[in-house]
């Protein structure tokens, strides 16, 4: 069986095969294969039993719930009116020198995705962002240099995989 | 109200006393009747920024009737400028299970959510462990109720409460006609109580003190305290809690800089409030006792004179533009054309008298627009081009 496939029946197993378990089971795919790819949705709906179209048409309603291949880790910078004013493009062009990358591409080795996102609510600490999960504030170009080096090495570099 | 109304804090909603077993029981062993009463009586109003009387939500769902009843936890926060309801569950959140709880006991529900946004997934793991405690304690004193946590997935309009059941049912986040209430038809089709967490960390605060304690803060209208997160050009950004009804002069001498320009005040669907119009204009519900009173979630962003009003106004219609659900045609177009408009006249491209058409727009979304989303958008666009319309043609 295929691996997404797999995944999907787990998940549809643990949530349950109603529509209202359609968010959970999205977001667990998402969580594993970082983003849905029109076999995922597919095979979701198979699983659930709904049309295809009901399946990307939730899917893509929401900013988290990827549908483009993204990377391993998904930068997020808050671009939202506080953090913006406190230095946001400074950020974006620190992750832009160090990735050598541009806003909305990820890296060759697929081990990094920059998005800008709408507020984090951490106006009170701007600059913030997300790396997946993980929630950094009060940014600055030196910071951002820290993190992102630290996230290189724990993945034994930019060219691991 | 008087004038001199000077800014008063307040420390109820973070104050740890670990106490929450007991209130819960203590709670539960009154009537619902008793309890209702006793929120009406406070006359707390919802803190998420609507200001819907709490009491008379509970009231409503109590009395509609079914077998299956929900209550539901709205942590969808994300209003620019908001981040009270984070810290409240991470630092406090058995005051909100409990208060879930004793309102499930109120209206005769068994199952309580807690919508997170996706954002703050990281409180998950932290919160899941509250939960298992709390539900532990549930069984010890044999109260049948549940808590999930439903995590959304980077939407604001989920926030709003029709389009937070969609998102649970497995649907876009598209807010529905309103009505029927959620009330009588919210989750599921079924009476549902939904409320911010502040909302619910304030009837805690109710239900172990009294409604007294909290009606005798604030004034007239807006009755308690609130938390107001406070960001932007301030040399003091953070949560604090503080009595309603407070001046907006007082609020800029206590968080200013020295050189505040303008105050957001409700986040970006809020309004923006000049500084000559500070000290006309208080903070709380309706009450028209000193001039302008302006309603809020507690979000409060302070500008100072080196911001450009355009970019604030250009960064506000940026993001509604993109967290409009696309539903009605107000919104979806008016966004768009708002945002396009006010570019044009920017770069020259349109002359001035346009913005007079554009504040027709925004006018037109108040009152053809679906839902709060679209209808709030006008708040912000209008006090910012009328007060600051030089900024936004040169």
């Amino acid at each position: 069986m295929n691996p997404v496939s797999e995944l999907i029946k787990n998940l549809a197993d643990q949530h349950g095969r109603e529509r209202h378990n359609l968010l959970p089971i999205l977001q667990g795919v998402v969580e594993q294969e970082k983003y849905l790819s029109e076999f995922s949705m597919i095979e979701i709906a198979r699983e659930l039993d709904l049309p295809a179209a009901e399946v990307y048409g939730t899917a893509t309603f929401y900013s988290f719930l990827e549908h483009k291949k993204m990377g391993k880790h998904i930068i997020r910078v808050c671009k939202t009116i506080t953090c913006s004013m406190k230095g946001k493009n400074q950020i974006l062009l620190a992750f832009e020198d160090m990735l050598k990358i541009t806003l909305g591409e990820t890296t060759a080795d697929g081990n990094f995705s920059l998005l800008q996102t709408n507020c984090l609510g951490f106006c009170h600490k701007a600059p913030a962002m997300l790396i997946n999960n993980e929630i950094y504030t009060e940014l600055t170009p030196e910071k951002v240099r820290e993190i992102l080096s630290s996230y290189m090495k724990k993945k034994g570099g930019p060219h691991d995989n | 109200m008087t004038t001199s109304y000077q800014l008063k804090r307040v420390d109820f909603i973070f104050k740890n006393e670990n106490d929450w077993e007991e209130v819960l029981s203590k709670s539960i062993s009154r009537t619902p009747q008793e309890l209702i009463n006793e929120l009406i009586s406070s006359e707390l109003k919802g803190r998420g920024g609507a200001g819907f009387p709490t009491g008379l939500k509970w009231k409503l769902s109590s009395e509609a009737e079914s077998d299956v009843k929900y209550v539901i936890c709205n942590a969808d926060e994300g209003e620019p400028g908001t981040f009270k309801d984070r810290e409240i569950l991470s630092q406090v959140p058995y005051k909100v299970l409990a208060a879930m709880a004793v309102c499930g006991h109120v209206i005769g529900a068994k199952e309580g959510y807690i919508y997170l946004r996706g954002e703050y997934f990281f409180l998950k793991p932290e919160l899941n462990k509250v939960i298992d405690e709390f539900e532990y304690y549930c069984r010890e004193i044999n109260l049948d109720f549940k808590i999930k946590i439903f995590m959304g997935s980077g939407a604001y309009i989920c926030g709003e409460e029709t389009a937070l059941f969609e998102s649970m049912e497995g649907k876009r986040g598209e807010p529905r006609n309103k009505p029927p209430f959620p009330s009588s038809y919210g989750y599921m089709g079924k009476p549902t109580v939904i409320n911010n967490v502040e909302t619910l960390a304030h009837t805690f605060t109710i239900f172990k003190y009294g409604a007294k304690r909290f009606y005798d803060l604030g004034v007239q209208y807006s009755r308690g305290s609130k938390l107001f997160s406070v960001s932007g050009d301030t040399p003091k950004p953070g949560i604090y809690e503080l009595e309603l009804g407070m001046s907006l002069s007082d609020f800029v001498e206590e968080f200013g800089d020295g050189d505040t320009k303008a105050v957001q005040v409700g986040g970006a669907s809020g309004f923006l409030v000049p500084r000559k119009r500070f000290g006309e204009t208080a903070i709380g519900f309706q009450g028209k006792l000193t001039g302008i009173s302006l309603p809020t979630g507690g979000s409060m962003m302070l500008f100072n004179s080196s911001r450009s009003m355009f970019n604030v106004l250009d960064n506000y219609l940026e993001f509604f533009r993109e967290e409009s659900c696309g539903q009605c045609t107000p919104c979806r177009v008016g966004c768009q054309q708002l945002l396009k408009g006010i570019k044009a006249v920017k770069r020259g491209e349109k002359n001035a008298h346009y913005l007079d058409k554009l504040l027709r727009l925004a006018e037109t979304m108040q009152y053809t627009a679906k839902c709060g989303l679209g209808q709030s958008v006008a708040n912000s666009f209008t006090s910012i081009v009328e007060n600051f319309r030089e900024e936004m043609i040169y």
